[in-house]
């Protein structure tokens, strides 16, 4: 199945996803899905084989990545099931360094025989790029990790849950959207299963074995005599978890302002449907902002994409050395001002950590594609920037001995690059809840779970929308809005950040389809915060007539 | 392995047919070859090969459907996986939208989607194209960073009516940004061909390098309402999004800018300027595309069956009215209409005029080399946000005054084309095109286009 048809089928629109997801693969039979293919010692015996012809080959260094990658989705529109779709993508990627010059060469053929023409190809690729090389590939040390392994730590594997199931469980809360006024909706549940093997001329055997999930919907209503028409989107969040997340525990249920439920750790997709359809007539008779400045004050839903468009994106390294010029873009975030150690990039109470281990997020695993054990650190401290998001090539640039372990292929075909760890916004020091935050406000807009975006390529200039809008007035949801976005500049939206609720408060949401590179690439990420307040922000009417 | 042949596709897909006992069978067979080269700071920084061929297959009890797939090809493993598909359909729901399996079709002729210049690209070659592009950008103070890729591959699909379809394709993409060293100035190409004798890295760099030069330095002018000149690649990201529209059913539910108030669609309306006319070809010299249609007009999951659906020539958008919307089979049967498959491509007919002749006709505007991050705001009006970048250039009296700080963009293509004041000539653009064809689209000069910020990025 292309994304396309995917996406079609799914109902979901150009918002819900940030980019195409590739490497979908083939599709297979669920039972298949919980045969492993290959013992690790098969791999082991592979991996050798390709290590050992780039090494006679003349290869400094080889990484060889067999990966295996599962994926299930189920979909279904209000009373049909539009789709069971199982798929498989098996294959090698192998990654070298000769006469300084990166090459890589990947094939499905994961055969001693095949294994090797493809080693022999990366060989040949990265001679023939050499020859134009100006700055030969450094790498930063790592550990040999010798023959180790990791995983999710995972209660319920989602490809173990009968499909029966997955689609009983859509159905019903397709049949709660339908019954609560809903005209359409279309839910899906879309499992992720990477099982990976890495080996490295350095030493290291690594095994892993990564699962994600993420439940979605999108409840529409249509006001046919107006000729308009509203969406309301699921409020869960894609998540590293297994099926587990889907066991919803009243200890994970959050009353939201203005009377909306919010979920933390598990989600009740039902109640949700619900919801959705209630919320969505509200928003087609929601009253059409008045643009101006307001107080925001964001859900952790909806400042998830703020924190990855403006404080992801512009510091990963490889993007303030151009590499991602021709694509996703530079960066405003340029040396110069993390040299200068004192570039305020939000106000003080900004603190912004990337991490590849929070339990729970898109980004957890053991080791990155490069075979970096994984780490957390600050990348804004009290406001200030302090560091960026670097590989073994780059990070000695920064004067840093040490990969940040954030190296990413989003398949065994694609070569892996620098990619976003999970970026994260602390929560306050300081006691706090939301409603006690609205209550300080006298002019704002609170909004919840994330719409449309938009930012420019070195990350100045940003535009977002949301789902639900609820106006302020003096301390108080004065009901809901429509037609909201704001645009700001990132350096002065950070810096009119005033207050961040306490941790109680700190849910984390993300995104499956991250985009960069090219051949473009997703990859799965989290972003954490707390609900925030920041402080005269331009909001404008989207509303048009056509 | 990855390249099969029509005769060699065809054996095994018979052979994979003969395997069935379900009610009937339906057998996708493609492959691709793949290569790429990626250079920034002005020297290669990745390139690489892959290369993939898959079998899948959907087996079909009533309207109870399966699938399964494979990699492997020797009889036992493509028996193995007709009997997975076939164990599969048996446990699943039936689709009340499954239309049966397609007759055999007529497509007409072979389009010559596949040129054997394009299928013998070697590394050697990506690498003298990147330096081609990388050298003269050096010698200008300039840094390089593009991206070359190209692909060979073949899709067939069979199915136990008999009904056979074959294509094979090739397709070279370049891009290249080329930023001055001092930061403030950058430009950029992009060219896409099915014929690689048609791309000459060195002659595109050279355009962008002067965009580069020429764009430093940029001024700030007030956002607000600006006739503008758009070269083809922003003209088309925006008119590939109105076309997301152009599905029937999504029409007809009314949720999409192409529901009509109080019911039904907009198809025989005039949307746009009476001079828009834009349709679909497989045989276009310049853009063909595969004469049938893969599962994406609604195909086995949404419900109707697609895939090996013939396309034809068709009129999309003539004199300003929509001409046609797709229907997927289940839908068409609904409405009681001949099913329409997704296009493969869009050409939008255009005019004679240079972008330095409609430069020379405007007294005051913006001209746009391209647009970034293009993102629906409101699906209902089609109101879409995005940025200028790399070359947006301030025009006064017929002539390039000085470059520009980069806009952000509130506009709806409708509206865009509503607003239409010429079209220039048209030009091959990547992607744009339902199941992604290329697009042939012109250089447009638009009035009122509204830019509603600045943004500081160059």
């Amino acid at each position: 199945m292309k994304r396309r048809d995917f996406i079609q089928m799914a109902g979901l629109g150009a918002g819900a996803m940030m980019l195409p997801f590739n490497g979908f693969g083939h599709e297979i039979d669920p039972a298949r899905m919980l045969v492993p293919l290959m013992d690790t010692s098969q791999k082991k015996v592979l991996a050798d084989v390709a290590l050992n012809t780039t090494k006679s080959l003349g290869a400094t260094y080889t990484d060889v990545r067999i990966g295996r990658y599962l994926n299930q989705f189920v979909a279904t529109r209000e009373r049909k099931v539009q789709g069971i779709t199982n798929t498989e993508s098996f294959g090698a990627g192998v990654r070298v360094i000769v006469n300084g010059t990166w090459g890589f060469a990947a094939s499905n053929n994961v055969t001693p025989d095949g294994i090797k023409k493809t080693a022999e190809r990366a060989v040949a690729i990265a001679k023939a790029n050499s020859k134009f090389q100006k700055e030969p590939v450094k790498l930063a040390a790592t550990p040999s990790y010798g023959e180790i392994s990791w995983k999710t730590p995972i209660v319920k594997n989602g490809f173990e849950v009968p499909v029966k199931e997955k689609v009983e469980l859509l159905l019903n809360a397709n049949a709660k959207a339908m019954e609560n006024g809903a005209s359409f909706v279309n839910s899906l549940i879309f499992l992720v299963n990477e099982q990976k093997y890495f080996a490295s001329s350095e030493g290291s055997y690594i095994d892993q074995d990564i699962h994600r999930t993420w439940p979605n919907f999108q409840v529409s209503m249509v006001d046919r005599a107006s000729g308009s028409f509203k969406t309301r989107s699921a409020f869960s969040a894609p998540v590293g978890m297994g099926y587990e997340y889907l066991d919803s525990k009243a200890a994970d249920k959050i009353q939201g302002p203005g009377g909306i439920i919010l979920y933390n750790k598990s989600y009740d997709i039902v109640e949700d449907a619900t919801m959705a359809a209630l919320q969505a007539k509200e928003m087609i008779a929601a009253k059409s902002v008045e643009p101006g400045k307001y107080d925001l004050v964001l859900e952790p839903s909806h400042l998830w994409l703020t924190i990855h468009e403006s404080v992801g994106h512009p510091t990963e390294l490889d993007r303030v050395l151009g590499y991602e010029a021709n694509y996703a873009g530079t960066s405003f975030l340029t040396f110069d001002k993390w040299q200068s150690k004192k570039f305020k990039f939000g106000s003080d109470a900004v603190n912004i950590v990337a991490d590849k281990t929070e339990v729970g997020s898109l980004g957890a695993v053991g080791y990155d594609d490069e075979g970096v054990k994984c780490k957390k650190w600050d990348i804004i401290k009290d406001g200030v920037l302090v560091n960026y998001q670097a590989t073994r090539d780059q990070v000695s640039l920064l004067g840093q001995s040490e990969s940040h372990g954030c190296c990413y292929s989003q398949s065994w075909s694609d070569v892996q690059f620098q990619r976003m760890p999970n970026v994260s916004l602390q929560p306050g020091k300081q006691q706090l809840t939301p409603d006690q935050m609205i209550a300080g406000v006298e002019k704002g807009i609170y909004i919840v779970k994330d719409g449309s975006f938009s930012i420019d390529q070195q990350r100045y200039n940003f535009q977002f929308g949301g789902v639900l809008f609820f106006e302020i007035k003096n301390g108080k949801i004065a009901g809901m809005l429509k037609d909201v976005a704001y645009q700001a500049n990132t350096q002065e939206f950070w810096n009119s950040c005033t207050q961040i609720c306490d941790e109680r408060d700190y849910r984390m949401n993300g995104a499956f389809g991250d985009g960069k590179g090219q051949p473009a690439q997703s990859n799965a990420v989290s972003h954490g915060s707390a609900t925030t307040r920041f402080n005269g922000v331009n909001v404008i009417n989207t509303g048009r007539t056509i | 392995m990855a390249i099969l042949s029509k005769d060699d596709a065809k054996k095994i897909l018979e052979k994979v047919v003969g395997f069935s006992k379900a009610d009937g069978i339906e057998a996708n067979l493609s492959g691709t070859d793949g290569g790429n080269i990626r250079y920034a700071r002005n020297s290669v920084s990745t390139a690489g090969e892959n290369s993939d061929v898959s079998l899948s297959v959907q087996t079909f009890f009533g309207k109870k459907s399966g699938g399964a797939s494979i990699n492997e090809f020797d009889d036992a493993s493509l028996e193995k996986v007709v009997r997975r598909a076939e164990e599969l359909a048996q446990l699943a729901p039936e689709n009340p939208e499954f239309m049966g399996l397609l007759d055999p079709q007529t497509y007409g002729a072979e389009p010559k989607t596949f040129i054997d210049s394009t299928a013998k690209i070697t590394p050697d070659y990506r690498a003298q194209a990147a330096a081609n592009s990388i050298e003269p950008a050096s010698k200008k103070d300039v840094t390089a960073a593009g991206f070359l890729e190209d692909s060979r591959g073949f899709s067939s699909v069979m199915n136990s009516k008999g009904m056979f379809a074959y294509n094979q394709s090739t397709s070279v993409d370049f891009t290249v940004t080329m930023r001055t060293n001092d930061g403030t100035g950058s430009g950029w190409v992009a060219r896409n061909f099915n014929d690689v004798s048609k791309l000459n890295t060195a002659e595109a760099s050279q355009i962008a390098i002067e965009k580069a030069l020429q764009s430093r330095n940029a001024k700030a002018i007030e956002p607000g309402k600006y006739t503008v000149i758009l070269e083809p690649n922003a003209a088309s990201d925006l008119i590939g999004l109105m076309f997301q529209g152009f599905n029937a059913r999504t029409a007809d539910e009314g949720r999409s800018y192409m529901s009509k108030k109080g019911g039904g669609t907009k198809l025989g309306e005039k949307i746009v300027d009476e001079r828009v006319h834009i349709y679909t070809d497989p045989w276009n010299e310049e853009v063909p595309i595969g004469n049938w249609a893969g599962g994406g007009g609604g195909g086995r999951f949404g419900g109707g069956g697609g895939g090996g659906q013939p396309r034809k020539k068709m009129d999309l958008i003539k004199d300003g009215v929509v001409s046609n919307l797709i229907y997927d089979r289940y839908w068409a049967s609904q409405k009681n209409v001949e099913s329409v498959p997704n296009p493969g491509n869009r050409i939008m007919v255009g005019g004679t005029a240079s972008i330095e002749d409609m430069i020379k006709d405007t007294k005051k505007g913006v001209l746009v080399t391209r647009f970034w991050y293009i993102r629906a705001v409101d699906p209902q009006t089609l109101l879409y946000t995005g940025l200028t970048r790399d070359g947006t250039f301030y025009i006064e009296n017929g002539k390039i005054k000085h470059p520009v700080k980069n806009f952000r963009f509130n506009e709806s293509p409708l509206i865009m084309l509503n607003n239409l004041e010429t079209l220039g000539k048209p030009m091959r653009v990547d992607g744009g095109g339902f199941g992604g064809g290329a697009s042939l689209i012109p250089t447009m000069k638009i009035r009122d286009f509204t830019f509603s910020s600045l943004s500081d990025a160059v």
